[in-house]
């Protein structure tokens, strides 16, 4: 509270704010909206768009406010209608150098220039010339990049190097040929992409997108020898609302799966069941590791892009890990297996598609690991993004949806299972089946609420029938490369870890619906909606551990036999390997958390 | 820029001698800097070590110093000093600054051109000389000013270029 005070006015309004604030943020305390461009509240600011321009009286030049300190006495001018020009001018020379292709735009409606270019009343192209050309990168399985449409604003740069410590991308060359992209210009498939798309929600035009699954999966529902199998993630019920003017968090399970049907899906499953069936086996073998002196901590597997990221940047690690397949793997497995034995279908004509709130799930489903069933265990990802678009093709009013149910028998879950796709989710299902297990008494109290909430390493610990169980759970891997490297230092002392690969866990994850509006990309109180809205599914339900799973108890008679025997090992573990090129990973700084 | 592919291919074994060399560099160097601190510098010896700034450098220097291959690449591609491509055994550069163009720097070039028949930007079929554009080298009271390697050559006229030219022919001559 006693921090230093710096007087300032702005727009003739005098205002105090603390000594380190920019001009950006005095005026934001100020209410008064400066546009921007590259400014974002989460990432360093660099000042490269220069659209946040403001005049300071007895400065030379207009100066960039987000990167700009408050001094005493500053008199700062944010609307003059010199600003105001300059302003214009810059917009309308990146617009220059711009596409004009919006009405098919991937991000129209959705672009941040387009926005910018609406508010600042931009009439006409004033600078019409030579503008940059380069070929679009669709190597890779989940992200695709389209230099054009790149202003070279440099978030997705900002958050792969501090929010993901990953840093595949850098900006390269100069002037006309400056881009942004990985090493070498090698393709984004070749690279240390862990194919996460946070850089897909943080760009501001089109520049980086998720590689399209409709296409395909449109052309498979149309294939009458096709049987068209989906599977829906926890997260992308409590977003895909958004798309359509539902306020963030609303439950659309059900509604959802009207609309699957409606878009010629045959069958219905839940991702929720096979997240009761991950906690079972993850469970066990956590219980495994813990009482036979195995590899510990023990981290968890479901986020593929904390996979590959572990397999490029921190492969000592790797016999830490899960050998759980994902809850997306695991369905793929038993659709082609169990269901398809079921039902007498043959598994070469099952079409399996999954909504997942994650791009990175599309490299996931490719890695040839993931073929168990004797073929591709899910053929296609599409996004919750993806999903809301097809609803929208198909002319699906969905709005107007009743409530659907989920097919049987891969259909029920319990509350274990919604949390799966928030922060802190997995470990407390595992946590709540874990504690049951080895004690065999029922739980005193079912929330395990130390390990919710949006701070990016949170840390507990459970006593477990005497045994006092450390467990921490960490997202976003620049915050995971802190908690690895402190590990070996011996500075963090865990027996299980949750790891997330996306800011505030599958709720946030690259494949969501983009922020709506003005909100952006890790805002706090879009993301506590989503994870609200998971919690409350959670709560409504009446069984609410994976091991109560009626479902679960019957696929382990009828066709699993036991945890961690012979089927599933075949079935629903498998193994990583280290790959080249060998990522230099960042994140040793301050912890990266939401809000 | 440069589509040249004549330059001569670095052998095997001087590639290998010459990661050591920079090896050696880095850990000299990496005790008195910050590990993105020491980038600049480890980049202009790299430079100065193959004449270039080749690929198996880049991630040599990434793994020793810990810096991500895209950074590196984002600095080395950004800096016209740095080339990602093998350079001549002697590197011309014509000052096209603003004194030194007011001083005729432009009969020089053309000068230049004509005896190497080279555009900028391009290298000579024997690897021996290359042709670039610089600007201000800071020594515009001598201008027009050329440089040739680390070699300075200052109030040139087009009829000292032959002369010039010929020294480094020679002195190749000798190195052979």
């Amino acid at each position: 509270m006693d921090k230093k005070q710096i007087n300032l006015t702005i727009d003739g309004n005098k205002i105090s704010v603390p000594a380190d604030f920019t001009v950006m943020q005095a005026a934001d305390a100020a209410g008064i909206h400066i546009p921007r461009l590259c400014y974002h509240p989460k990432l360093s600011a660099v000042g490269a768009c220069r659209i946040c321009i403001v005049e300071i009286e007895g400065a030379k030049n207009y100066s960039a406010s987000c990167i700009t300190a408050v001094s005493e006495g500053m008199n700062v001018k944010t609307n003059s209608p010199e600003i105001r020009e300059a302003r214009r001018d810059l917009v309308e020379l990146i617009l220059d150098n711009h596409p004009r292709e919006c009405q098919i735009c991937e991000k129209n409606n959705n672009c941040e220039l387009q926005e910018l270019a609406l508010t600042l009343g931009i009439e006409e192209y004033e600078f019409p010339g030579e503008r940059k050309r380069f070929a679009a990168d669709y190597s890779s399985a989940s992200i695709v990049r389209d230099p054009d449409k790149c202003i070279l604003c440099g978030k997705c740069v900002r958050v792969c190097s501090e929010i993901q410590g990953v840093n595949v991308l850098s900006v390269s060359a100069r002037g006309y040929k400056a881009n942004v992209g990985p090493a070498y210009d090698m393709n984004m498939s070749e690279s240390v992409c862990i194919n996460c798309g946070q850089c897909t929600l943080f760009c501001p035009t089109a520049a980086l997108t998720e590689k399209d699954g409709i296409k395909e999966t449109f052309k498979n529902l149309n294939d009458k020898e096709k049987v068209c199998i989906v599977q829906i993630a926890p997260a992308v019920r409590v977003a895909i609302g958004e798309a359509f003017g539902f306020t963030p968090g609303t439950d659309k399970t059900y509604e959802t799966v009207t609309a699957l049907r409606m878009l010629g899906f045959k069958v219905v499953f839940d991702t929720q069941f096979s997240a009761d069936l991950t906690i079972i086996e993850e469970g066990h073998e956590f219980i495994k590791r813990l009482t036979t002196g195995g590899k510990l901590p023990m981290f968890t597997s479901c986020s593929p892009g904390w996979i590959k990221y572990l397999e490029t940047f921190h492969p000592e690690f790797i016999e830490n890990v899960s050998t759980c397949k994902s809850p997306q793997q695991m369905m793929g497995a038993l659709i082609k297996t169990f269901y398809a034995k079921k039902m007498g279908l043959d598994p070469a004509k099952i079409y399996s598609v999954s909504i997942m709130p994650c791009t990175a799930k599309k490299y996931e489903c490719a890695r040839p690991e993931m073929n168990s069933s004797g073929f591709r265990d899910v053929d296609v990802v599409l996004t919750t993004r993806e999903l809301a678009k097809m609803i929208k093709q198909a002319g699906i009013k969905y709005k107007e949806l009743k409530k659907g149910q989920f097919d049987q028998p891969l259909g029920e879950s319990t509350g274990a299972a919604p949390i799966f796709g928030v922060t802190g989710g997995v470990m407390e299902a595992a946590l709540r089946t874990a504690y049951e297990v080895i004690t065999k008494k029922e739980l005193p109290s079912i929330d395990f609420k130390v390990v919710r909430g949006l701070t990016g390493i949170k840390e507990a610990t459970v006593d477990v029938a005497g045994t006092k169980v450390n467990v921490a759970v960490v997202f976003g891997l620049a915050n995971v490369h802190k908690v690895l490297t402190e590990i070996k230092e011996g500075k963090r002392n865990y027996h299980f870890v949750e790891v997330m690969t996306c800011p505030g866990g599958c709720i946030g994850g690259g494949g969501q619906i983009y922020p709506q509006g003005d909100i952006e990309a890790m805002d706090k109180e879009l993301y506590s909606l989503r994870a609200e809205g998971l919690y409350s599914i959670d709560e409504k339900k009446k069984i609410r551990k994976s091991h109560e799973n009626p479902l679960i108890t019957k696929i382990y008679e009828e066709f699993l036999i036991k945890p961690l025997g012979e089927v599933s090992h075949k079935l629903l573990h498998t193994h990583y390997h280290h790959k080249c090129p060998k990522g230099i990973p960042s994140g040793l700084r301050d912890t990266v958390s939401i809000g | 820029m440069n589509k040249c592919t004549c330059a001569p291919e670095l052998k095997e074994k001087e590639t290998a001698a010459n990661l050591k060399e920079l090896k050696e560099h880095i850990k000299h160097l990496k005790p008195l800097y910050d590990k993105q601190g020491a980038l600049m510098g480890v980049l202009h010896k790299v430079q100065d070590i193959f004449g270039y700034i080749p690929r198996e450098a880049m991630d040599l220097v990434s793994e020793e110093l810990e810096v991500p291959t895209a950074h590196i690449y984002g600095m080395a591609t950004f800096y016209n000093f740095f080339s990602l491509k093998p350079r001549a055994k002697y590197q011309i550069f014509m000052c096209k600054g603003t004194a030194c163009y007011v001083a005729g720097g432009a009969r020089i070039l053309e000068k230049l051109r004509e005896e190497l028949k080279l555009k900028p930007g391009e290298v000579t079929e024997d690897g021996l000389f290359g042709l670039g554009i610089t600007r201000c080298l800071g020594c515009c009271g001598l201008s027009p000013v050329m440089q040739v390697n680390e070699e300075i050559f200052v109030r040139m006229v087009p009829e000292k270029v032959p002369g010039i030219l010929e020294k480094f022919k020679k002195l190749e001559k000798k190195g052979k």
